[in-house]
């Protein structure tokens, strides 16, 4: 067994790995650094955070941003907000869908199911373009993973509004965002104390809300997060086993003749 | 290939091995002579054929569910890693796998570069190798422009678009590649149906690389010929089979970090913003596994220029055999060429990391004497080392330097030893 040259291999690797890293979160910089439950290795999202993110993309995101891979039904599947089968049909029943053509033809309304998909704020992205001064609110379906610095990035956006520096003059319907790329957003500050009134015990400040939702958009992007974590310690335990049995076996059938493996 | 006969026991077993000599090749593959002091380099290859047909089996699940259509590319994605089961892992196993396969690869090729595998016998080996190489790039690059984001359009729109430097018919030539006048719903049907043909391709280009491999036989750490069989070689099976499942296993650790606790690393966060043809992302960035190419490509500022030697850097590598001339393969016995080969290895990161970085100021600059560099090595460098190089006596046989130092040709002990 020679150590050398895994040690050699794993150098290899893992200078690639650091290699590579930091060309693509390059434009990342100095975004807002927040310890999220689900970004070790056992990584899993905060069930209320969850539930709490949704009331907020819900009650404020929703108006502009669409999200529209996901279902109703995604949000009672486990390992993400969990709501109960119950509260799922509530929530999917208060959405009017168009549905149809009914046997007549016609395009007709009803009232949504746990299996639609989250119903779009506009009916296409030329309208959602008139509709907001002509930048298009992204789909939030997989915004956190379709953004350098991801979670941090969405956070930081949030709570990046600030009055603009000196000097730097604004048109109508444009904003100073800190950490926005170029630091202008056509999007108002989206959050403000107690804009959305939860139903749990948490205080709404705009921190809360901003951390809830990120968590939230986290989960949209990514809802096998947990599953694909759980599944990564076994598989790996399984492989590392597997290794140890294999590699005794190897020197095994190496002692037979003069030389070392 | 029949240095020993081989007869069925079963009349059965005689019957169609009379016919179809099948168990005659599974006993060839079986006792295989291969020498014995292969160290953990050598055993890529099989990492390299695991890699390929991992990326067959989960790319001909995807495309179960993958809709090739320019509106529907990124939607029928997102469904594969929702609503499909297992979806998420299948996907992410093929994206990731797609570096794994260029990562066990480029050890492969370095490999090959450091013991002097390419050389008389095996010329042959080392073309089939860098035309599955080749094969790959176009692969990975087709794949990498099926889930419609921004990064799959514009690096199809930047890729296709250097072959309208070629004089004359460029622009013709792009617009039946495109199949349009722009990157477009027929761009994305081809390269759908190439990308499921490739591999297939390559997996036939493998079976003659091993062929070609099993005729000379395996070179090995100390690049000398050796008798086959006898007390250097050993059977492929079990010893070498056994060696490859472990170093296997190393490596499956590696990709499985990347699938479950990474698996976006390695890719460019853009490509989950759906394509849009009125968008160019502020920088077109290929995956890491062409960054060097691609930075080849931008230090020549004349377009047919860049492309001329972005083609001419893989095509330098098709002459190598007859460019290195030293008679000893190991660069092991090589005091020289060995400086050369890190300094070679050394460049082509640093092209990597320039091909990442804008085209522009110092990153341009190190970009253009990496560019230099890397062309002087094959047209300049080897060359001249292959007579001017005074190598190490080269030992008898491999038993010789196992009993007198008591040590295998590890790299770092042989590189202590020289001196």
């Amino acid at each position: 067994m020679k150590k050398f040259n895994l040690k050699k291999l794993a150098l290899l690797v893992f200078t690639i790995i650091i290699f590579i890293n930091p060309l693509y979160s390059a434009e990342s910089g100095d975004l807002l650094k927040v310890k999220w439950s689900f970004k070790s290795l056992t990584g899993k999202f905060d069930r209320a955070s969850l539930q709490r993110g949704f009331q907020v993309y819900k009650e404020v995101c929703s108006s502009c941003h669409s999200m529209q891979y996901l279902s109703y039904r995604n949000l009672g599947e486990p390992g993400g907000p969990e709501f109960s089968k119950e509260e799922v049909g509530i929530i999917a029943a208060s959405i009017e869908i168009e549905d149809g053509p009914d046997s007549q033809g016609e395009m007709f309304a009803r009232p949504g199911r746990p299996s639609d998909n989250f119903k779009s704020p506009y009916p296409n992205v030329n309208a959602a373009t008139a509709a907001n001064g002509g930048a298009y609110p992204p789909d939030m379906s997989v915004l956190v993973k379709a953004r350098p610095g991801g979670a941090d990035y969405i956070y930081s956006v949030l709570m990046g509004y600030e009055e603009p520096p000196a000097g730097m003059s604004l048109e109508d319907g444009v904003y100073y965002n800190k950490y926005m790329i170029g630091n202008k957003i056509k999007m108002a500050s989206p959050l403000s104390d107690g804009i959305v009134e939860y139903t749990d015990a948490s205080e709404a400040t705009v921190d809360q809300m901003a951390k809830d939702v990120t968590t939230f958009l986290a989960w949209a992007a990514e809802p096998e997060l947990e599953a694909r974590h759980k599944t990564g310690i076994k598989v790996i335990i399984y492989l590392i086993l597997l290794s140890i049995l294999v590699y005794f076996s190897m020197k095994k059938i190496w002692s037979r003749i003069d030389s070392k493996v | 290939m029949s240095d020993h006969e081989y007869t069925p026991k079963s009349k059965a077993g005689k019957w169609f091995n009379d016919r179809l000599p099948l168990l005659t090749l599974r006993s060839h593959l079986s006792a295989y002579p291969t020498p014995k002091n292969l160290n953990y380099w050598w055993t890529f290859g099989g990492i390299l054929t695991f890699c390929l047909l991992t990326q067959i089996i989960t790319g001909v699940v995807l495309a179960m569910h993958y809709v090739a259509h320019a509106d529907l590319a990124f939607a029928s994605v997102e469904h594969i890693m929702r609503n499909v089961n297992y979806g998420w892992l299948i996907r992410y196993i093929h994206s990731n796998g797609a570096s794994m396969f260029f990562l066990a690869v480029y050890i492969h090729i370095f490999r090959s570069l450091f013991y002097g595998s390419y050389k008389s016998p095996r010329e042959v080996i080392w073309i089939t190798g860098l035309l599955i190489y080749i094969l790959m790039m176009a692969t990975a690059f087709m794949g990498y422009v099926l889930p419609w984001g921004q990064m799959s359009f514009w690096g199809a729109t930047v890729i296709t678009s250097l072959f309208s430097a070629i004089p004359l018919v460029g622009e013709s030539i792009t617009t039946w590649l495109w199949g349009a006048y722009a990157v477009d719903n027929p761009t994305l049907n081809r390269f759908f149906s190439l990308h499921y043909l490739l591999p297939f391709l390559i997996l036939g280009l493998v079976i003659l690389h091993i062929w070609a491999l099993h005729v000379p036989g395996n070179n090995n750490p100390i690049g000398i010929e050796i008798k086959k069989p006898s007390k250097d070689t050993v059977p492929f099976h079990p010893y070498i089979t056994i060696k490859d499942i472990f170093a296997l296993l190393m490596f499956m650790i590696i990709f499985a970090g990347f699938v479950f606790f990474s698996p976006n690393v390695l890719g460019h966060s853009d490509n989950y913003i759906p394509a849009n043809p009125l968008v160019t992302p502020s920088h077109i960035v290929p995956e890491w596994y062409l960054l060097p190419f691609y930075a080849i490509l931008r230090s020549v500022p004349d377009k047919l220029g860049g492309v001329i030697l972005m083609f001419g850097s893989i095509f330098v590598l098709f002459a190598l055999p007859w460019l290195d001339r030293s008679k000893v393969r190991s660069a092991i016995f090589r005091p020289i060429y060995r400086y050369f080969y890190w300094i070679f290895f050394a460049n082509v990161l640093m092209l990597g990391y320039m091909g990442a970085m804008p085209a522009e100021g110092t990153y341009l600059l190190l970009a253009r004497v990496g560019t230099t560099y890397y062309f002087l090595h094959f047209i300049v460098i080897l060359p001249s080392l292959s007579s001017l190089e005074k190598t190490d006596p080269v030992p008898m046989s491999i038993s010789e330097p196992v009993l007198s130092s008591g040590a295998e040709s590890s790299l770092a002990k042989k590189d202590n030893e020289k001196i």
